[in-house]
């Protein structure tokens, strides 16, 4: 039996995964859920049948959304992460001792419950104490929030569908307002190379650069995303990616990471020629 | 009758699978001879674009599947008959005036009408009597007629035509329809009503009343606002009092032959929708609409109005769906929330005056879309708001007619600069736009008050449309007079 997901990443380019067997599928009240199981990615999570994560390259993604600013803001105490339905940034966080509390808002609820079933490797920490899962629009929680996270990772889905709201120029003023004077905001930024991610990327980056006084991109390779390059956005009220970076801090907690080091990190802001023309073009946009 | 049909649209759907060969307009021949426009709307759409043709009906003279529509969504609308529109509710509110108007009778109606209104005057030669919509201070909006206010004018002229009601303005106020309707009628005279915000009083639940459930003689109803229709379709409904064959006539003065019949469909298939689905639909609005209001209550500073306004006469009811937010507080004009909100935030809503803005809510809207308004209107708040700033909140301007509308249109005229025009009869339609009602109207006298209000509104980014002189540096007014 010759049995396939693919997904078109652009109308004229398809990824291809051959699947074992589909494990889960339904429509929940926002989304089409599909659980698939793969000889070469493991297990994977689409919504609306675009890829989420692999078992396989999931690391990637969460590591990098995560550890980079936990290496630089000195003392990291709160964090409200967007998103993440699946748990993986959640397992990266509960590596932080001094995080004391983490609000996860997710707007949909059965993703979380399929993840706990389906996904164990990355919703392993769902029941961390320090941890509060709020379902709901991540727009409305954020509205009624000031100046009370040191960190908010925007782990969002694609710029089309319920996570459109997520790229808007409101969120990003509603997460500044959130954030204390030296707080840290990541967001996933979607990809630089294919047209329609570039514009999507474009535009959050207008969009974070009006709102927040420093902003900076960074990348990573990540197979199952369109085109494998993928952009993160690192923007703070204070700390700078690179010159706050203490590596000998984050060095010392001897976390051990199959992506991330902070040499990694380092390098991760140095963007192809293309990458950094494609983000000045819009950053006087506003 | 079954409200499942759609006639039009099914002669359409048959009609498609005929192939006939097209030897008639439109010379574009579904399409084939623009392949631009094909491409931009789509071979469905252009292939439907057909003319009046027997198996198709003809709007001017409606003998099959036309009728069928009128006749269903007069049943749906519980009118004694419904006529397709495809030249607007401004077509439809001209019609009403001209069925019921001619040269020098009076017709009596709120300040705050639509514009076309005024045109229909100037067609026919009817002499407008105004009767004031009271003025909310704070919020600084028209409000409705009050009953007494409506008494008092026919009483001064017990040879007015008819009354004209807006069901609902704009803002979502409504006057006391069933008390005028049965004011009018004990005098004689018809009730017009202007629904062109009004669609969905006639199939939601815990909205304010439909003036043809009312009793009212015609009323102009927006299809294509709250309905869902395309722009531009909408419907004249008539009452059992008015003649259909003097109405259509009348219709077909001004209307085109060459009616589009993708306007008409959208038509039947928005009326088959409301019919079987408008309850659950519009209940859907009241829902995300009152969320909306409680949300954008609680940012702090704004103030999104409803029920509590209602006063038992000049705002008799209320159209909860409408989500009309009032600025002041915010330290902003509702112009400026209105500008901020597109050029900031990507969000275009209906309009906004100098206190209020006015997001429009539909059956095509979702509560992630309301999450963004709302968070917007905070971030606005956050970003650029100030401490409650005094604006010029007056509105109302009491209109003095001197002359009627069309002998204003048609005489002589000269061309004054704007401050040397006080004290002169104006000749020319002078709009505040949004939200489109008149500051001037031809044949009405220029006052000092109403040439510091022009620069005013144009100072805070109104656009004043309707003179000649597109700036409004200068007026028309009538030659020899003042």
């Amino acid at each position: 039996m010759d049995f396939w997901f693919s997904e078109q990443q652009t109308p004229d380019v398809k990824l291809s995964i051959r699947v074992d067997k589909q494990l889960y599928s339904s429509q929940s009240d926002f989304q089409r859920i599909d659980i698939f199981e793969s000889p070469e990615f493991g297990r994977f999570l689409t919504l609306d049948g675009y890829m989420m994560l692999t078992e396989k390259d999931e690391f990637i993604y969460h590591e990098m959304i995560t550890h980079v600013p936990l290496a630089v803001h000195p003392y990291v105490r709160d964090v409200l992460v967007i998103g993440a339905g699946d748990g993986g940034v959640i397992r990266e966080l509960a590596r932080y001792p001094e995080i004391q509390h983490i609000d996860m808002v997710e707007i949909d609820r059965q993703v979380v419950e399929v993840c706990k079933t389906y996904l164990p490797k990355t919703a392993c920490c769902l029941d961390d104490p320090r941890l509060t899962i709020t379902y709901e629009d991540g727009l409305k929680f954020i509205r009624r929030c000031h100046n009370c996270y040191d960190l908010i990772i925007v782990d969002s889905t694609d710029p089309f569908g319920p996570g459109e709201g997520l790229f808007t120029r409101e969120f990003y003023g509603n997460c500044y307002k959130a954030l204390r004077d030296d707080g840290i905001m990541i967001n996933q930024h979607e990809s630089p190379f294919y047209a329609q991610d570039a514009t999507a990327c474009q535009r959050a980056h207008a969009r974070i650069v009006a709102s927040f006084p420093v902003s900076r991109v960074y990348q990573a390779h990540i197979p199952t995303y369109p085109s494998g390059h993928w952009l993160f956005g690192f923007a703070s009220k204070k700390y700078h990616p690179l010159k706050d970076l203490d590596a000998a801090r984050w060095d010392a907690r001897g976390l051990n990471c199959q992506y991330y080091t902070t040499t990694l990190h380092r390098g991760a802001f140095y963007l192809p020629a293309y990458v950094e023309e494609l983000l000045k073009n819009v950053e006087t946009e506003y | 009758m079954p409200q499942q049909r759609a006639p039009i649209y099914e002669a359409l759907d048959a009609f498609r699978r005929m192939r006939i060969v097209p030897f008639d307009v439109p010379g574009h021949k579904r399409g084939r001879g623009n392949p631009e426009l094909t491409a931009l709307l789509g071979e469905q759409c252009v292939g439907m674009d057909v003319n009046s043709m027997k198996p198709l009906d003809n709007l001017c003279h409606p003998v099959s599947v036309i009728r069928e529509a009128e006749q269903l969504a007069a049943d749906a609308f519980g009118a004694a008959h419904a006529f397709l529109m495809v030249g607007g509710t401004t077509s439809a509110v001209q019609s009403m005036i001209l069925s019921v108007a001619g040269r020098g009778d009076k017709i009596i109606l709120p300040r705050n009408v639509h514009r076309s209104v005024m045109g229909a005057m100037v067609l026919c030669g009817a002499v407008p009597v105004y009767v004031n919509p009271e003025c909310d201070d704070r919020l600084g909006i028209p409000l409705g007629m009050d009953l007494g206010a409506v008494q008092a004018a026919i009483r001064k002229n017990p040879d007015a035509k008819a009354v004209l009601v807006n069901n609902p303005t704009y803002y979502g106020i409504c006057s006391d329809l069933r008390g005028i309707i049965q004011l009018a009628h004990q005098h004689g005279m018809y009730c017009l009503a202007d629904e062109a915000h009004g669609t969905h009083f006639y199939f939601g639940e815990g909205l304010p009343h439909a003036a043809m459930h009312a009793g009212a003689d015609m009323a102009a109803v927006s299809m294509h606002k709250s309905g869902g229709s395309l722009t531009q379709s909408s419907l004249l409904l008539t009452g059992s009092a008015m003649p259909e064959g003097h109405v259509r006539q009348i219709i077909n003065l001004t209307q085109t032959t060459s009616a589009s019949y993708l306007l008409l469909s959208s038509l039947d298939i928005s009326r088959r929708n409301l019919a079987l689905r408008g309850k659950e639909a519009f209940a859907k609005v009241v829902e995300m609409a009152e969320y909306a209001r409680a949300e954008i209550n609680a940012i702090g500073g704004y103030y999104a109005y409803a029920h509590e306004l209602v006063n038992g006469s000049s705002i008799y009811d209320f159209d909860i769906t409408k989500l009309s937010v009032n600025t002041l507080a915010v330290g902003l004009a509702g112009i400026e929330v209105y500008d901020l909100l597109r050029d900031e935030y990507d969000i275009q809503i209906e309009f906004g005056d100098l206190g209020n803005i006015l997001a429009y809510l539909s059956i095509g809207d979702r509560p992630r879309e309301i999450e963004r308004l709302v968070s917007a209107l905070a971030e606005i708040r956050r970003r650029f708001g100030g401490s409650g700033r005094a604006l010029m909140k007056q509105e109302y301007l009491e209109p003095q007619v001197a002359v009627s509308p069309q002998a204003a249109f048609y005489a002589q005229k000269e061309s004054l600069p704007l401050q040397q025009s006080a004290g002169r009869i104006c000749s020319e339609f002078v709009m505040c736009y949004p939200p489109g009602i008149p500051i001037l109207a031809p044949g009405e006298r220029i006052t000092k008050d109403i040439l510091d209000y022009i620069v005013y509104a144009k100072e805070k980014g109104c656009s004043m449309t309707g003179s000649e002189d597109p700036e409004i540096t200068r007026l028309n007014v009538l030659k020899g007079e003042g």
